[in-house]
């Protein structure tokens, strides 16, 4: 942990454009701790792109290349083609999307990247909207959340995209969920990904206080009810087929989760067995997967 | 070297010529066999390239704007749908000052399909910011690529060859290949000093302020505008090198002319013959090829059109709402002409009819005299149209 101040240079340095409490500002942190300077960053629009600094300003010390939301994957895999018939295969090339970058428009070029298994790492930072264009739904939304176009007169009916059961179905040789309330696991999976040749998959939870209506400082804990609640479960697939789950604690029910969010406000009020048993259902339909 | 190969062959030459080093492409008729040619090329290990076998053509730009930025010299090909289907990625290659080399085959646009020759699909990418030639022949093609590298490098900027539907990319010519060892003194291997370097990391592409925003706009308009100079000085060194001259604009028989038919890619060949059969039958005509389109080459048209009495721009392309793409380029040039010119448009030769000296005279004729087969509509003619 904190190997940043390992590093010859700060990788992510003070003055980002994030709201109080970002998720996606520590994940970013630690991501850049793991892999290290020998790191080349493409990310599209989205949360990151915005508060990564206004030119001539940067938080960040590795190179990035800001591009076009649905390109993501499809620039790191010329990026790498380019450095390799260059003669550089050591470089970390990493593709930095939020969920709407991922779930959405930029899964196409995902799904080609994988299939060709370039070798690229391609970390979702999931906060389950569009929260950089102010809340709006992503399919990384769960069912039953509030954003501005899945308001409370009509919230979403339909349960989150699984993407990486998606990746897992390419065949990918790695692909693991993480989240922002469990570093440890966290770099594991990181310095993991970064020395597997090929296609690499890391769904990274991250905690929106601004888009998920929960007090700035919560953003650590909320992320680990989420992974108590098992909302969020925390495991690894190689090769598509061997799936692993990671040390979880002990299992709790919803209610802490959705409790500390206003974005489930109305979901509260209104019951949220469904959600419960959603969670349940998918907790239980992963730990058959995970079965040796 | 002389070989008899197909456009599209001449366009795979040429990219392996220029030692690309990466090559990524989706598949679209009629561009195929470019991509294939290529494929076989780097999987024979004749060309130390990286071929990505895309999932699209939005994909394939962007992983050419990716290779590029990391250093490499990157080609794509594509046409018509998947042209238009990499319309963001054309923008933002241009704004990120890449030099990538794209071919395009001018295909028609869908609805209803066809397969045939069109310039709708590039020329309505005319604002992206890419500098676009369109080839008359095989040699042309082979020629403007190496050339279009040189080009792109210097000023980084992208450029777009086009070829004609068929016409041009299955039609079979006699080509005179260039060795590899004058290529290489010609095109150097390309070395960027701003890229993605993890030893010199800088941040590209983000978010920046009105008035810088406007100045970096105006540095690649001023530097867009001087792709015209750019082009013909490389296009004279290139000459030195395989004694071939491939100029923005060709002019033919213009000097003493009261007419000029002017047009873009393989219909001008026909062009210039229908120009000596109207000048047989006494009309002084020339005909004027617009290589380049854009940057629009300003200083070789008015140049070639310095005398002309009527200029009669031939399109096969249109702009709903408006007229023919190239009559519009041409009336833009001609605003602040000298002289009083009269402008005759016709739309012909699209979704495959052809267009050759039969087509042609018969619409010049139509021009001076007022009669003929074309429809008027708007401001323009279209020929061949169904009664």
């Amino acid at each position: 942990m904190n190997e940043h101040v390992k590093q010859k240079r700060d990788l992510f340095t003070p003055g980002h454009f994030g709201c109080p409490g970002c998720g996606a500002t520590l994940a970013m942190r630690q991501t850049l701790s793991a892999l290290g300077e020998d790191t080349i960053v493409t990310m599209p629009a989205g949360c990151w792109s915005t508060l990564i600094g206004i030119y001539p300003y940067t938080c960040l010390t590795v190179p990035v290349i800001s591009v076009a939301f649905g390109s993501t994957a499809a620039i790191a895999a010329g990026i790498k083609a380019s450095l390799s018939i260059q003669g550089n295969d050591h470089t970390t090339v990493l593709a930095w999307a939020g969920d709407g970058g991922t779930f959405d428009i930029g899964l196409q070029a995902l799904s080609g990247a994988v299939e060709r298994n370039d070798d690229i790492l391609f970390i979702c930072y999931d906060n389950e909207a569009y929260m950089n264009t102010g809340i709006q739904r992503s399919s990384a939304t769960p069912a039953g959340g509030w954003t501005t176009t899945t308001p409370d007169s009509a919230l979403k009916g339909q349960k989150k995209k699984n993407i990486v059961e998606i990746m897992a179905a390419h065949g990918i040789p790695y692909a693991a969920t993480a989240s922002i309330g469990a570093p440890e696991d966290l770099n594991g999976k990181l310095k993991k990904a970064k020395d597997i040749k090929g296609s690499r998959f890391i769904h990274l939870f991250v905690s929106c206080p601004t888009g998920w209506r929960h007090a700035p400082e919560l953003s650590v804990e909320v992320a680990r009810e989420a992974i108590k609640s098992r909302v969020f479960p925390l495991y690894e697939v190689s090769d598509g087929e061997v799936w692993r789950l990671s040390p979880m604690p002990d299992k709790t029910g919803v209610d802490a989760y959705l409790k500390y969010q206003g974005r489930f406000k109305k979901m509260l009020a209104s019951g949220h067995q469904h959600f419960q048993k959603q969670v349940d259902d998918d907790w239980q339909r992963l730990l058959n997967k995970c079965r040796p | 070297m002389k070989k008899v190969v197909m456009g599209n062959e001449a366009a795979a030459l040429a990219a392996a010529l220029a030692r690309v080093q990466v090559v990524s492409a989706y598949p679209i008729t009629p561009q195929t066999v470019i991509v294939e040619n290529l494929s076989e090329i780097i999987g024979r290990g004749e060309l130390k390239a990286k071929y990505i076998p895309v999932e699209s053509e939005h994909s394939a730009m962007a992983s050419c704007i990716g290779a590029s930025m990391a250093g490499a010299r990157a080609f794509t090909a594509s046409s018509s749908q998947g042209l238009v289907y990499m319309h963001e990625m054309l923008h933002y290659a241009a704004g990120a000052r890449v030099p990538v080399v794209m071919v395009n085959c001018n295909r028609a646009l869908a609805p209803p399909w066809n397969l045939y020759c069109d310039h709708t699909d590039s020329l309505a990418q005319r604002d992206t910011g890419w500098l676009q030639y369109y080839c008359a022949d095989a040699q042309d093609v082979l020629d403007a690529i190496l050339i279009a590298y040189s080009v792109a490098e210097q000023a980084l900027l992208p450029v777009m060859i086009n070829l004609d539907a068929f016409y041009l990319t299955h039609t079979s010519e006699l080509v005179d290949v260039p060795d590899q060892k004058t290529v290489d003194i010609f095109l150097p291997p390309y070395h960027p000093s701003n890229k993605l370097d993890v030893d010199d990391p800088k941040t590209f592409g983000n978010v920046c302020g009105a008035d810088l925003f406007t100045s970096i706009k105006y540095k690649r308009y001023c530097d867009t505008l001087a792709l015209e100079k750019l082009w013909n000085q490389t296009a004279v060194k290139f000459c030195d090198h395989f004694n071939r001259l491939h100029s923005a604009v060709e002019a033919y028989q213009t000097e003493d002319a009261d007419v000029c038919i002017i047009g873009i890619a393989t219909a001008t060949g026909a062009m210039r013959l229908a120009v000596d059969r109207l000048r047989k039958e006494g009309l002084k005509a020339g005909s004027l090829r617009l290589a380049m389109v854009r940057p629009f080459p300003l200083e070789g048209f008015k140049k070639a059109i310095a005398n002309i009495k009527h200029v009669i721009v031939i399109d096969r392309d249109v702009s709903y709402g408006a007229e023919g793409i190239v009559a519009q380029e041409v009336k833009a040039g001609l605003f602040d002409h000298h002289g009083d010119v009269k402008l005759t448009g016709f739309i012909a030769g699209v979704g495959g009819n052809d267009m050759s000296v039969e087509t042609i005279v018969p619409l010049v004729q139509q021009a001076i005299s007022g009669a003929g087969a074309a429809v008027e509509a708007g401001t323009t003619l279209w020929a061949e149209v169904l009664p």
